[in-house]
């Protein structure tokens, strides 16, 4: 890879002389403010994809009234081309424990649980024996705050929080309506942090190193580095911790074979960047924002094809409760391959255009929402290749 | 009582007689009997005291909680893009082939039962499929096969 990219180990360092656990020590002597302002200064921005501002999370959490909150660690990677999350939690899953409980310590909750989707229900025994030796050392340490692993049965919308209550609520994994946000009502109605599995490590580190070296990572808008999951049409595919804030031409000169027409930012719910754009895209909060998804298609790729995969893969996760949502959809799908059969005029690409307009303003959750964010961007940029 | 009864019994006293403990209880099901039948569905109904259409609603909206009989071992093939892109109709073909079966199919020994999956979260290493619950990246089609025949002799 050329070295242009700057490549970083956060997530992923071992320290061995402090574990997670003596930084969970550590770190819980402090005023709970402190580590707020801290987490605030730094500028950390949830990592699933959406980029709250994590420090102002807690705060919300925090100031709630309740006997009872919960802290919630979202594992439910599911968004084509990701894959990081598993990885953090095969490698690391002591500085997720950590995270978790700073969290708790935080915002006053005692239970913490992992939601791990069904996919990687063969993490669960390393997973769980690693939680078993995490709980004993935090007892002992005196820490009040155990963790528990949820699983998922294979539905990507329960990735989408409040869907992701609902499941563990027992029910069906349809998203509720906002507000009340989770800050507020989110598990078993009460004040809850969900944050991503990324994110959690990123506050333990923080809570380790200090913000000031996170805050010297990225830029003013996207500060600090991201794990980036970089697949399709490349010799190198794999993780990467790279710092955000980076244009996209000089990632497909680390990492594309020569050939790449469009790289796929975010995930199918993300944006499709065509070549000619490579150079004023900035991957990072201010440009295209990213879960961490890199997908690399190269000019043997047909984007009809792409297209046509995502939209199959939505029609089948959207959740059906709806109608914008679960119909549209299959609208989307139906009418790009009517197009590309001649039974459509190419000028039916316009008025499904305007399908994801409405369904960027009526659907529930972000599911129906992002559709448009694939949609929009292969056919304002390879039209041609959708209609002939 | 039957097996089935006993078994329901058994995962909600484990996990406590509340609605939070549903998603448990049915994925305690599947892991043991591979599906959820009319009696398990309705066996959780009464233990959890919810109503059977309560029941059937949350089972029939997951993926991984069939309500219609499954093989032993259950092939689920990645179908998502980067899978797409790296092979994997060529691994379906080749396992629909071997098992005589098509996707959603189930062989007549009531060994396997053959499905696609919705990205498994392995895009750097495809075509990869989970066998139950265990993950088989980079796969080839002489791979995939030799996979299936490991589980074919009972061997995993």
């Amino acid at each position: 890879m050329e070295n242009n990219l700057k490549k970083v180990d956060i997530i992923f360092e071992i320290d061995e002389k402090q574990s997670p656990l003596a930084i969970l020590e550590k770190t819980v002597k402090r005023p709970a403010d402190e580590i707020i302002l801290d987490l605030i200064d730094s500028g950390l921005k949830g990592r699933g994809g959406a980029g709250f501002p994590t420090g102002l999370k807690w705060k919300f959490t925090r100031n709630e009234d309740n006997e009872v909150k919960y802290v919630i660690c979202n594992a439910d990677e599911g968004e084509p081309g990701t894959f990081k999350d598993r990885e953090i939690i095969d490698r690391v899953p002591e500085k997720i424990f950590a995270g978790m409980a700073i969290c708790g310590f935080v915002i006053g909750a005692k239970e913490g649980y992992i939601y791990l989707r069904g996919e990687y229900n063969f993490l669960l025994k390393n997973l769980q024996k690693k939680l078993d030796e995490f709980n004993a050392g935090m007892k002992k340490a005196g820490i009040e705050f155990t963790i528990y692993i949820k699983s998922g049965s294979g539905a990507y919308v329960c990735g989408e929080e409040s869907a992701l209550f609902e499941s563990m609520e027992g029910k069906r994994g349809e998203p509720r309506n906002k507000p009340p946000y989770p800050t507020v009502a989110g598990y078993n109605s009460k004040p809850t942090v969900i944050n991503n599995v990324e994110t959690l490590v990123y506050t333990t580190m923080i809570c380790h190193m200090g913000p000031e070296r996170f805050k010297a990572l990225g830029t003013k808008d996207s500060r600090g580095s991201k794990v980036f999951s970089v697949s399709g049409d490349t010799p190198i595919s794999g993780i990467y911790e790279l710092e955000l804030g980076m244009p996209l031409n000089e990632f497909v000169d680390g990492f594309g074979d020569g050939d790449t027409k469009a790289v796929q930012v975010g995930g199918a719910s993300g944006h499709c960047v065509p070549r000619k754009k490579f150079n004023d895209t900035i991957i990072g909060f201010e440009g295209i924002p990213t879960g961490g998804s890199m997908m690399i298609f190269n000019s043997t790729r047909s984007m009809y094809n792409v297209l046509h995969d995502y939209l199959e893969f939505f029609t089948e996760e959207s959740c059906g409760q709806c109608t914008p949502c679960r119909v549209g959809c299959q609208q989307l799908l139906k009418g790009i391959e009517a197009v590309k059969r001649g039974e459509r005029p190419p000028a039916y690409l316009d008025d499904l255009k305007k399908l994801t307009a409405t369904m960027k303003i009526a659907a529930k959750c972000g599911l129906g929402q992002s559709v448009g964010n694939p949609f929009n961007s292969i056919i304002d940029n390879f039209r041609e290749e959708i209609i002939y | 009582m039957s097996t089935t009864e006993v078994l329901v019994k058994e995962l909600v006293e484990k996990n406590g007689k509340t609605r939070n403990s549903l998603m448990p209880v049915l994925q305690g099901i599947v892991h043991n009997e591979h599906f959820l039948s009319e009696e398990a569905l309705l066996c959780v109904a009464r233990e959890l005291d919810l109503s059977a259409a309560d029941v059937y609603g949350t089972a029939s909206f997951y993926t991984f909680l069939d309500t219609v009989p499954r093989g032993k071992n259950i092939v689920r093939v990645c179908k998502t893009i980067t899978c797409h892109m790296k092979g994997k109709d060529e691994i379906i073909k080749a396992l629909g082939n071997a098992l005589k079966i098509k996707v959603g199919e189930t062989t007549n020994d009531k060994k396997f039962t053959l499905l696609t999956a919705n990205c498994l979260g392995w895009c750097h290493k495809g075509p990869v499929m989970l066998v139950n619950d265990d993950i088989y990246p980079d796969l080839t089609t002489q791979k995939a096969l030799e996979i299936i025949e490991e589980y074919a002799k009972d061997v995993k």
